[in-house]
């Protein structure tokens, strides 16, 4: 099954593939001829004293061994390129199907582990498969035909390789089962011990303030003698390996010469055959040894291939409709008996039962707790996810028919969690809208209340922005996002939490542009200060996953406890001194 | 606020042998007499393979041609020669498995030693090291460059070693063979060696290029994978597509030249062994046949074997160049870990138990309540001096690096007890003077005082025993709850680790755990929510119960109700402590004794809410939001 999914990714690399096993074989045949005009050259050439047959033998190996020198170039190539292609082409096959994702398919996997897969875990497919095609067609190859040179030349001496290949190959299979035992307990406890390093790296303020260096030093001198003790007892399983081996080969030469010997002198021999006998002997154990190697390999790698697979087998759970409407007539929506939940099995819905109705050009605040479920209720909109029951319709149409980028393009999210990516201030606001001019994006800015700090920055609107957005403060961050989700031109807006570390003047201004400048675009703010929402049309109170309220400030104040006892709270004096006025 | 970092970690090593030479002679501190045993088992295992190679000269030329032809052939000879060689051979094995049974200790233990150092070398550096190298970089020396110094140990410098004694001992058995035909060996190995080389630095250059390639699409993946859900909503695919591509394209252009080159090693070396080994049999064969030099028929046959077998090496050589070149970057690395010179202390005061009978301070080792500050070089005896938490700053300037002033004359004073309030936009330097209280960094000029005594006197761990801190970012251990919150204080008590938790709101949660304190917590704490942690963290500084405490208020992502929580906690926790807050919420600020207003490393205003509001300066603008740039 994976191996299946792996092979369907080859692509182009499919010729290569097949072309370097062939040429790997013919590198082989060429060095298993080479003892074969060894042999010829010693018996009839050197042994009688023929110069002429030592010269045409001699040219004949070197030809033999350009022939060789040609193949193995052309297997190393197309060996290299089959396995970095089928790399590049999984890596790419995984990019585009996460790019396909939907939220949820987003939520099961986390970021370290997508890089993981696309980067170590690709690499160790493309190890793996580069194994195979070499390692894996030369060595069985290589020792089929050596075995069979070997017969040709002598049967009943070449009965000692199989002997000897049939014993090793047991013994193998043994090492390899009892170590692969003590490894798979190695690496987790290796993990383990780096996790504990990783935790002393990020907590070392802790370790310090406590002065427990000493304490952890112990812990990881403990952590440490463990790993050891498993190693050493891992290795320990595969130490007999090495001088089996050499006792192998020392046997079988021994075992040859002795027998080879007598049969010489009975005339039943030639010392060429010999001597060819005896090189066939390293060509076979050796290629034993590159078989075992490469399947210890190849099953280390299965975990990589299986994490891979992973990635690709997810299909997204949101689809296009078959014919997708491309054209949102205006901003209003309505949620009509709408149940979700983020999984099929839950027992509680996150949202239950929801029926909204919300007009074009309408500005509503959403409060709540936390758990309460605002979030969810506003990805309905842009169909992040898709609602478990009910409809949610915008500009009149269930968002289910429209097609997905004119949905999202209308429908501008300002994420709770909002990222800047590296590159210049323009490149990031231009993600809204990739044609907009300087002009655009600085009325979107000032919109924002963003234009003031991108100008008092070293380039201005070109002033690189640091992976993660990095060298802006949380504050500056979230105008910038805004003013990027404004060049979209939307005919909805959700600020979901945006202006969370933005100061109360700036954010009463923000609003008031939006008020003034885009009054035909719907906003939906969502907020944890009232003061952010409080001027809002009207406002929606959630709770555990329920509308509780949804009417003016004024009106929720008088009729709705909860949102009372969260704005007397708010006004009481804890309100937030977070990146007061100064992040500039 | 962390000091600008160092960018990445990667720099050309400067003298590679003497890397070598110093990871060698770390090796041999520990196993020294295990690596002489190493090396004398390779010579003895390079020698019984050399004897198996000159065997086959006896065998075919003393043991089976004088007996070609003779009625009863006698095999007493080669049954002499045969019995030498089992014995031969048996050391052979006998030494191969020596060699390997030490070698799994010596790598294992030079690695654990490697990583034990490291680890306690890393513990003792001061938080500077940490602020200024990046986590993935320290990391990446523990599992990457101990890895491939494992390989390096294991496996590079045995197969180096082994293959120089071959050269040599191959190259000399060579030379009383025939000495022409040695020197045409050895003309074909500059061949192969210089093909060698070419191929292997190309090789080399490309798998660089292939790691640039990878680190630049890593970098991408990550920052794409984490705004994956932005790319969404701006329905930014098929641009993320199409710029992946392009990076994945030229990481397969190296990766797929690099691999290239590598694989050719392998028939290059073969081939021109081949031809190598076809020009001595033909030259060889002239010689023999002409009887000029006097080289045999079996003669030459060991000749062309060892033709064979001094290829091997050779190749060997050539292919562990690159891991070599690696493992001595990776070793340069870690050694330069080792090099980085340990937090230094200076201090000589030591914090002690004492019984406080009226104003007589006497040392005790029951726990009284009371603590002293033991000043062991003071004229006139060991003076006593009680430990109350009266901080002072005098005319303190410091930064992170010499270019870069920071904080500029901060003067401010704390009565035990009192709580002292900073608030301040990002950068203003916050963090920076509560670095400063615990030594985490040196200030540059004037002095800070506990209670009276320069705190560059007393010993660090003493000090930062006497200081709690509760961090906006926190840090839980793998551990049990129980055992995270008695991270403050070793031996205390299940009940006393119950009483932090209780005081700092914690509780409550905790035995809603699947194993209440007993639960295991991994990662962080993942399991757990932000203000969750916070209140463990709280828990820990309470349970360690100290005089002083510096809090770095954390409320961004956490919800009203929690933080009202996280908030009941810290105030429980500083009742009757010197406490230095950062804070973010207005009603930490108001009650404080003193509020200090930081912008740009200057404190520009100070006094209590009250006076902050009358004097309607940046204080009364931040509070009340009136400004608004």
């Amino acid at each position: 099954m994976i191996l299946k999914t792996l092979a369907s990714h080859l692509g182009e690399y499919k010729r290569d593939s097949i072309l370097t096993p062939i040429f790997m074989i013919g590198e082989v045949v060429v060095e298993m001829a080479i003892p074969m005009l060894i042999a010829t050259l010693i018996d009839d050439g050197v042994n009688v004293g023929d110069m002429h047959h030592i010269v045409k033998t001699g040219i004949l190996m070197a030809v033999m061994a350009l022939i060789g020198l040609a193949a193995g170039f052309c297997g190393a190539k197309f060996g290299a390129s089959a396995a970095a292609g089928l790399a590049k082409n999984l890596r790419e096959a995984m990019f585009n199907n996460i790019q396909t994702f939907s939220f949820s398919n987003i939520d099961k996997f986390s970021t370290p582990s997508l890089v993981t897969r696309l980067t170590t875990d690709a690499m160790n497919v493309q190890t793996a498969y580069h194994m195979i095609l070499r390692m894996f067609t030369r060595a069985p190859f290589q020792l089929i035909v050596a075995m069979v040179m070997a017969f040709m030349i002598n049967a009943r001496l070449a009965s000692v390789y199989l002997i000897a290949v049939i014993a090793l190959s047991l013994f193998m299979t043994i090492v390899i089962k009892r170590a692969s035992v003590y490894f798979m307990q190695a690496f987790p406890k290796y993990d383990e011990l780096n996790e504990s390093i990783q935790e002393n790296v990020s907590g070392i303020r802790v370790v310090k303030t406590y002065v427990r260096e000493e304490h952890e030093i112990g812990k990881f001198n403990t952590a440490s003698k463990l790993i050891y003790d498993i190693f050493i007892k891992a290795e320990k399983a595969v130490v007999m390996a090495p001088p089996v081996m050499n006792a192998a080969v020392y046997t079988c030469i021994l075992v040859i010469s002795w027998l080879g010997a007598h049969m010489i002198v009975y005339d039943e021999l030639t010392t060429g055959e010999l001597m060819s006998l005896l090189t066939y002997c390293m060509n076979i154990l050796a290629s034993l040894m590159m078989i075992a190697g490469a399947i210890v390999m190849i099953t280390m790698s299965s975990a990589s291939a299986k994490r891979i697979c992973e990635v690709l087998d997810e299909k997204s759970d949101l689809s296009n409709p078959d014919k997708p409407v491309l054209e949102l007539k205006d901003g209003s929506i309505e949620f009509e008996n709408v149940m979700f939940s983020y999984h099929k099995t839950s027992e509680e819905p996150v949202l239950r039962n929801i029926n909204l109705k919300i007009d074009s050009g309408e500005t509503i605040g959403i409060v709540g707790g936390t758990g309460s479920a605002k979030t969810s209720l506003i990805n309905m909109i842009s169909r992040l996810y898709d609602v478990s029951e009910g409809v949610v319709k915008v500009g009149g149409l269930d968002v289910r028919k429209y097609d997905l980028d004119t949905l999202r393009n209308n429908v501008a999210v300002v994420l709770q969690k909002n990222e800047l990516f590296s590159g210049t201030v323009l490149d990031n606001l231009r993600w809204g809208d990739e044609n907009a001019t300087l002009e655009d994006c600085k009325r979107a800015c000032r919109l924002a209340c963003a234009d003031e700090f991108i100008e008092k920055m070293p380039d201005g609107y070109d002033t690189r922005i640091e992976q993660g957005g990095k060298n802006v403060s949380g504050g500056q961050k979230q105008r910038l996002c805004i003013a990027r989700a404004l060049l979209k031109h939307p005919k909805i807006l959700i600020l979901d939490d945006s202006t969370s570390a933005v100061d109360t003047a700036t954010d009463a201004k923000i609003r008031n542009a939006f008020k003034n400048e885009i009054p035909d675009v719907t906003k939906i703010i969502i907020a944890q200060r009232i003061s952010s929402v409080m001027h809002a049309d009207r406002i929606i109170v959630m709770n555990e996953g329920s509308v509780i309220g949804f009417d003016t400030h004024e009106k929720l104040l008088e009729t709705n406890e909860i949102y009372r006892e969260v704005y007397e709270s708010q006004t009481s004096g804890s309100g937030d001194f977070d990146e007061v006025g100064g992040d500039d | 606020m962390p000091a600008p970092r160092s960018f990445g970690m990667k720099t050309t090593v400067k003298n590679p042998v003497k890397v070598l030479a110093r990871i060698l002679k770390y090796v041999g501190k520990y196993y020294g007499f295990g690596f002489l045993i190493v090396l004398a088992m390779i010579i003895v295992g390079v020698y019984c393979n050399i004897r198996g190679t000159l065997f086959l000269q006896t065998l075919i030329d003393d043991n089976i041609i004088p007996l070609l032809g003779q009625e009863n052939p006698d095999f007493g000879p080669l049954i002499h020669n045969m019995i030498n060689m089992i014995v031969i051979y048996g050391i052979g094995v006998a030494s191969t498995f020596v060699r390997e049974y030490l070698m799994i200790y010596i790598t294992q233990g030079t690695l654990k030693r490697i990583r034990d150092d490291m680890f306690q070398h890393m513990e003792k550096l001061p938080i500077g090291y940490f602020d200024r190298n990046a986590r993935g970089d320290i990391m990446s020396m523990y599992t990457n460059d101990v890895d491939t110094l494992r390989q390096l140990i294991s496996q590079s410098i045995p197969m180096l070693i082994n293959a120089v004694f071959a050269i040599v001992m191959t190259l000399v058995s060579m030379f009383v063979l025939d000495i022409w035909l040695t020197l045409v060996t050895l003309g074909m190995v500059a061949v192969v060696l210089f093909a060698s080389k070419k191929i292997a630095g190309g090789s080399g250059k490309y798998f660089v290029k292939q790691q640039e390639a990878i680190g630049k699409l890593d970098a991408y993946v990550e920052e794409t994978m984490t705004g994956q859900k932005v790319v969404k909503v701006f329905c930014h695919e098929e641009k993320a597509k199409q710029e992946f591509k392009e990076l994945n394209e030229h990481l397969y252009e190296s990766s797929y030249k690099a691999n290239f080159l590598a694989n050719l090693m392998g028939p290059v070396n073969a081939e021109l062994g081949h031809l190598s080994y076809v020009l001595c049999a033909i030259i060889g064969g002239i010689l023999a046949v002409t009887g000029v030099s006097g080289l045999t028929l079996g003669g030459l046959a060991s000749f062309l074997a060892f033709n064979k077998s001094f290829s091997m090496p050779v190749f060997q050589i050539s292919l562990q160049m690159n891991s070599i070149v690696m493992a001595i970057a990776g070793a340069d690395r870690i050694l330069r870990l080792l090099d980085e010179p340990v937090e230094e202390d200076g201090g000589h005061i030591d914090l002690i138990r004492v019984r406080k009978d009226g104003d007589r301070l006497t040392e005790v080792s029951e726990r009284t309540g009371h603590w002293a500050w033991k000043n062991e070089k003071a004229a006139g005896g060991a003076a006593l001096t009680e430990l109350k938490g009266d901080v002072k700053f005098e005319d303190v300037d410091f930064g992170y690096i010499k270019e870069k002033q920071v904080l500029y004359d901060i003067n401010l004073f704390a009565k035990p007890g009192q709580k002292i309030a900073f608030v301040g936009s990002t950068g203003a330097g916050k963090t920076t003077i509560t670095n400063l209280i615990n030594r985490f960094y040196d200030i540059w000029d004037g002095s800070i005082k506990y209670d009276g005594i320069n705190i560059s006197d007393i010993k660090k761990g003493e000090l930062r025993r006497s200081l709690g801190m509760v961090l906006q970012e926190t840090s839980l251990f793998t551990g049990t709850v129980r055992e995270n919150i008695r991270y403050g204080r070793l031996n205390a008590t299940d009940e006393e680790v119950l009483e932090a938790a209780k005081l700092a709101n914690a509780d409550y949660f905790i035995r809603r755990l699947p194993d209440g304190y007993d639960t295991v917590l991994t990662g962080n704490g993942a399991s757990l929510s932000q203000g969750q942690r916070q209140l463990l963290s709280i828990a820990r500084a309470a349970v360690a119960n100290p005089p002083v405490l510096i809090l770095d208020e954390a409320t961004s992502s956490i919800d009203t109700r929690t933080e009202h929580i996280v908030q009941e906690g810290m105030d429980n926790l500083m009742k009757g402590r010197t406490t230095f807050v950062i804070a973010h919420r207005l009603s930490t600020v108001r009650n404080a004794d003193c509020i200090m207003v930081l912008e740009g490393g200057h404190i520009i205003e100070r006094g209590t809410h009250e006076e902050l509001m009358e004097y309607k300066g940046k204080y009364y603008q931040l509070y009340t939001g009136g400004k608004t740039e």
